[in-house]
């Protein structure tokens, strides 16, 4: 039996597809776009192809993230809370805090032992200490998102970035650029500004060891480092980590395709039935 | 945008203006800025007899005799276009202030955001960025509304995807416009009725040149906004009525 999981993040969407042993089988990631449905069922399909599998070959798949709605083939719907705490503690089982960081907002998560959620704090009423944030920032610098982090690392004398607002600090870098600074030191202090907004979301939730991170900014490895620092504490973070939500959404598909034990049956039926309709 | 006004002390009026782009160089923009004044009334920038400098950047400009804060300026520039008013909104494109003058034209409160750009200028400039407008057509195009669909972020940059979904939700360009910027007065009312609305409200900075916002404050507001030509240079302008005030002052003793 095979389950799927699906995350629509505001800049990314992830699939996950895993076996009846919670072995991940297939994993697919697509830009989300303006077409959200598009974008889940692109995610979906990539997800599939990888390991030559077609849509009646999934038994149960759950949507998440904030395009969960979208995900239009899902058999269910599950916050992205949930799936974050109960990917985070299935990839390190001693996860006691999450930090989740994405396009457009930031998390902060307090799970139990056995990765339900306790508490959450989230900001996403401002782009300040979201990806935006640093997507903004690569924009001005001209440079690649995927680049940002390493840049930043090279830094030695990282800069103090005063503003909070990601439209101001657009300003505020180029006013840097243009008398002369260094770009690492400039993004090296827009990564600990980040750092900063992010360990006081964590600690209105209550920091507790361990802390995983997830989401897409934590395939950045400049924030990784600016986090440690802050904290003082090591962080988990793994190839996987941007694809929590989505392992956790399969997590809670495979859980729900078990107890149904017609759960294969009546996928096809419902397969069926959509192409019937398609017709 | 650095702004420049030249004021001629027997007449007391306003006898040149100009505009530029700001830009990186802040001392650069206000030696231009003055030499497009004069070179509309043909004379030289060396002579205009004191030159006042107000705004954030007004300590860098190298000619300026004296700097004002731009709270000062915004009220007695809007006092010397309005003579009979008691507030002033100043929005520009960094920050939004609210601010309560007496009947001499000191100020009296005035509150800032210029932590965020939720209620100022840039926030119109994300979403004509989002829209793939320009910032000089937004303001008439959202006055075609019929539909205002008012805009749920308060952060610019999220406000930005946030108009982008609008449009490929099929609604109409300007009504995604006006939702905005009523969106946008929301914030900025609420700023001045924390610094107290008393009679007469004078409309200034750069905000001024878009009417569909001028139209949004007044709904939200309801009532009337003074505005004119005149009201984007209305801090270079109080700058000019201040020093005139002062060189008067010298005259006498």
């Amino acid at each position: 039996m095979l389950v799927a999981g699906v995350d629509v993040g505001s800049t990314q969407t992830k699939a996950i597809i895993l076996n009846e042993n919670s072995e991940i089988v297939a994993r697919g990631i697509v830009n989300t776009g303006a077409n959200v449905v598009k974008a889940a069922e692109k995610a979906f399909q990539t997800a599939r192809s990888t390991a030559k599998l077609e849509e009646w070959d999934v038994s149960y798949t759950v949507g998440t993230g904030y395009g969960r709605y979208k995900v239009l083939f899902g058999d269910a719907q599950i916050t992205e809370i949930s799936c974050h705490a109960r990917g985070a503690s299935f990839l390190f089982p001693n996860t006691k805090t999450i930090l989740d960081i994405g396009g457009q907002d930031t998390k902060g998560i307090r799970i139990n032992e056995k990765g339900e959620v306790i508490d959450f704090c989230m900001n996403d009423k401002c782009a300040a200490g979201t990806g935006r944030f640093l997507a903004a920032a690569a924009d001005v610098m001209g440079i690649t998102l995927d680049e940002l982090g390493d840049v930043a690392l090279q830094s030695n004398n990282p800069l103090r970035i005063t503003n909070v607002c990601t439209v101001f600090v657009e300003t505020e870098i180029m006013n840097h650029l243009s008398k002369g600074k260094k770009g690492e030191d400039i993004l090296a202090g827009v990564h600990q500004s980040i750092a900063a907004r992010s360990v006081s979301l964590l600690r209105r939730v209550g920091l507790e060891q361990e802390i995983t991170f997830t989401g897409g900014v934590s395939k950045n490895r400049g924030m990784i480092k600016s986090l440690e620092e802050k904290l003082g504490l090591h962080i988990n973070v793994n190839d996987d980590s941007q694809f929590i939500g989505a392992i956790g959404a399969a997590l809670f598909a495979l859980e729900r395709a078990k107890s149904h034990h017609d759960g294969h049956l009546h996928q096809q039926e419902k397969f069926i039935s959509a192409k019937e309709l398609a017709i | 945008m650095t702004k420049c006004a030249i004021f001629d002390t027997r007449s007391e009026k306003i006898i040149s203006r100009a505009t530029i782009l700001t830009k990186h160089n802040l001392a650069l923009a206000s030696e231009n800025v003055l030499k497009e004044a004069c070179k509309n009334i043909s004379i030289a920038p060396m002579n205009v007899f004191y030159v006042a400098s107000t705004g954030y950047g007004r300590y860098q400009a190298p000619m300026r005799r004296i700097q004002i804060t731009d709270i000062t300026c915004h009220a007695m520039g809007a006092k010397f276009l309005f003579p009979t008013t008691k507030n002033i909104l100043d929005v520009g494109a960094q920050n939004a202030k609210a601010i309560r003058i007496d009947e001499n034209g000191r100020v009296m409160k005035f509150k800032m955001n210029d932590k965020c750009a939720s209620g100022a200028g840039s926030f119109l400039e994300r979403v004509a960025k989002g829209l793939e407008l320009q910032l000089e057509e937004i303001g008439s195009l959202s006055l075609h509304s019929k539909d205002p669909q008012p805009i749920s972020s308060i952060c610019a940059v999220l406000a930005e995807s946030e108009v982008i979904n609008l449009v490929t939700s099929g609604y109409p360009v300007e009504d995604i416009l006006m939702g905005t910027h009523l969106s946008i007065s929301d914030r900025i009312v609420a700023q001045l009725r924390q610094v107290g609305i008393d009679g007469e409200i004078t409309l200034t900075g750069g905000i001024t040149r878009n009417a569909g916002m001028v139209k949004a404050l007044e709904t939200k507001l309801g009532k009337k906004l003074n505005v004119n030509e005149n009201s984007e240079y209305a801090g270079a302008i109080g700058a000019c009525v201040l020093v005139n005030k002062r060189l008067k002052k010298t005259n006498l003793n």
